[in-house]
């Protein structure tokens, strides 16, 4: 392993587990991430030389360990340091010592903790995202602002606020029982789920920048399911992620617009996401356990199983999109629902379906767009006009603009013959 | 004599490489395959995914089924080779050289006490 690239995505790979750890020792995240940068640092200048370690996160720990107690050794002469600093005076037996503590239970809560972290309830949804990014992931402040399209300086700020608030804010250091572990759990997902949907509602222009959040979002839910690997909610979760993530792909066309599912190239789908994403889900449907990600990955799976379009089990989708509204009542969980809704008992209970939910929904591009096409195959033009001209002036992207610009379009063509028939 | 090649390395560790980075790995061991086929000893090949979409079935009574790899291990089995090779030495080249196209990690060289090829399923 020479080539600086290689060691990079060791660091990668290894930065979870050792900034965990770190921050379990010195109980502060600046000291613990400066300590791994510092190992990082080290690792760059030793690994091409005597080859990687057996065990990066291992040797990340000690190094980063010893070198911050140094740091602190030589600042605050006076005052007591941690803990069992004497232990590390052997490079090899330190890092074999280590290496076993690790595979004892702090992994598993040292991982959780860090992320926990990053989903602090005072946090907006977007500076818990950073924070995440940053500190688990170890994107650099230049890739993350990249991805949500904002200055460097910007999001340099952001992370260092959020990172404030997490200071002033009581981390809980003790090993948590299992009721606080599972809550934990439920935080984390959430904030997975949060990351990947930056990068899944990115407009086509920027759909490849902002894939990075997709797929980082990827690595994390992957993560957590190693450490937690029978929650059928964190295998919901994951499956959720790699089946919308397959076909990321065949949902923009060379000019970025959106493409539809019903005219994506189903060949670009990736077919070694959805073998995992349905592997999961069919590992998670076992437990008899439902959960909100579980029923949605049923949902994606039920797109990525169907060959062509015309396939798709819309009377399934519609049933476990009655279940999601039981679990997970929302507006947007019935706009969805209606979208099936009309695919089984057409347009017009469809449309009845989302008539209610008009006062929640008077800011939701989503809405109008699905309204729009209702009224649209119920040959009321007019009325169908009326919430595509809504739906653009809320759209969120160009792309979204464009693509009801599109149905309007067609409204415009169509309006001739459609009339005539009305008029009959 | 047929040996399977098994491939252990640290999920973790591959799943952070980049697209081009594991694209670079696999046209590598392309090319080692490629040379074992026209030597016609090379049988099947398989690229397993994560151990996070495994499961065990632990063979009690009544079997019980685990979620997730059979050991939980520091590296883990991520796929394997079948080589037809003369001798442990040789099975051990033909690792070497899968191993330069491919860091890190460790092979485990398994003779093969019986192999039936099965039907296509691809």
């Amino acid at each position: 392993m020479t080539d600086t690239a290689w060691i990079d995505a060791a660091l990668t790979s290894a930065r979870p587990q050792a900034v965990g750890a770190l921050l379990r020792y010195f109980r502060n995240l600046d000291t613990a991430e400066e300590a791994f940068q510092n190992a990082s640092l080290r690792a760059l200048r030793s690994w091409p030389q005597n080859g990687p370690p057996r065990d990066p996160a291992a040797w990340l720990i000690m190094v980063g360990r010893n070198v911050a107690i140094d740091d602190i050794r030589r600042t605050r002469k006076q005052e007591p340091l941690p803990d069992d600093h004497q232990a590390i005076s052997d490079l090899g037996d330190a890092e074999d010592a280590i290496a076993e503590r690790l595979d004892g239970s702090h992994y598993r809560d040292d991982i959780l903790r860090l992320l926990f972290i990053c989903c602090h309830p005072e946090l907006p949804a977007t500076q818990q995202i950073a924070l995440a990014l940053r500190i688990v992931s170890g994107l650099t402040v230049k890739q993350i602002a990249r991805a949500f399209l904002v200055s460097e300086a910007a999001m340099e700020q952001r992370i260092t606020r959020a990172k404030a608030r997490v200071a002033e804010a009581s981390v809980p250091f003790e090993t948590p029982g299992a009721v606080e572990r599972s809550e934990r759990l439920v935080a984390v997902a959430a904030m997975i789920y949060l990351i990947f949907n930056e990068g899944y509602s990115a407009s086509g222009d920027t759909a490849e920048i902002r894939s990075t959040l997709s797929e980082e979002a990827i690595r994390l839910a992957r993560l957590l399911l190693r450490l937690f690997q029978s929650e059928p909610e964190i295998m919901g979760l994951t499956a959720l992620l790699l089946l919308q993530h397959a076909r990321a792909a065949a949902r923009f066309d060379s000019e970025g617009a959106v493409i539809l599912l019903d005219d994506q190239d189903r060949s670009r789908w990736n077919q070694k996401m959805i073998a995992e994403g349905l592997a999961l889900i069919d590992k998670a449907m076992r437990h008899r356990d439902s959960g909100p990600y579980q029923v949605q990955a049923a949902i994606a799976a039920l797109h990525a199983r169907a060959e062509k379009p015309e396939d798709t089990d819309w009377r399934q989708i519609d049933l476990l999109y009655g279940a999601l509204e039981i679990m997970q009542p929302s507006p947007v969980v019935t706009l969805n629902r209606a979208v099936a809704v009309c695919k089984v008992r057409g347009p017009q209970a469809a449309l009845e379906m989302i008539e209610p939910l008009a006062p929640r929904l008077s800011n939701y591009f989503h809405f109008f767009g699905v309204r729009g096409a209702f009224l649209m195959q119920l040959g009321r033009n007019d009325e169908a006009r009326v919430a595509f001209d809504r739906a653009i002036a809320l759209a969120n992207t160009s792309a979204e603009a464009a693509h009801i610009r599109m149905h309007l379009d067609r409204l415009m063509r169509d309006s001739q013959p459609r009339d005539t028939k009305a008029g009959k | 004599m047929l040996y399977a090649i098994l491939c252990y390395h640290d999920e973790d560790l591959v799943g952070s490489w980049s697209k081009e980075q594991d694209a670079a790995v696999m046209s590598k061991l392309a090319v080692v395959q490629e040379k074992l086929a026209k030597q016609g000893r090379l049988g099947p090949v398989a690229r397993l995914l994560p151990t996070t979409a495994a499961a065990t079935l632990r063979k009690e009574d009544p079997p019980l089924v685990i979620d997730g790899p059979y050991a939980e291990t520091k590296e883990q089995l991520l796929g394997f080779y079948l080589v037809d090779c003369k001798d442990l030495d040789d099975a051990l080249d033909v690792a070497r050289d899968l191993g330069a196209a491919n860091p890190g990690g460790a092979y485990e060289i398994r003779p093969v006490g019986m192999f039936a090829p099965g039907s296509n399923t691809t």
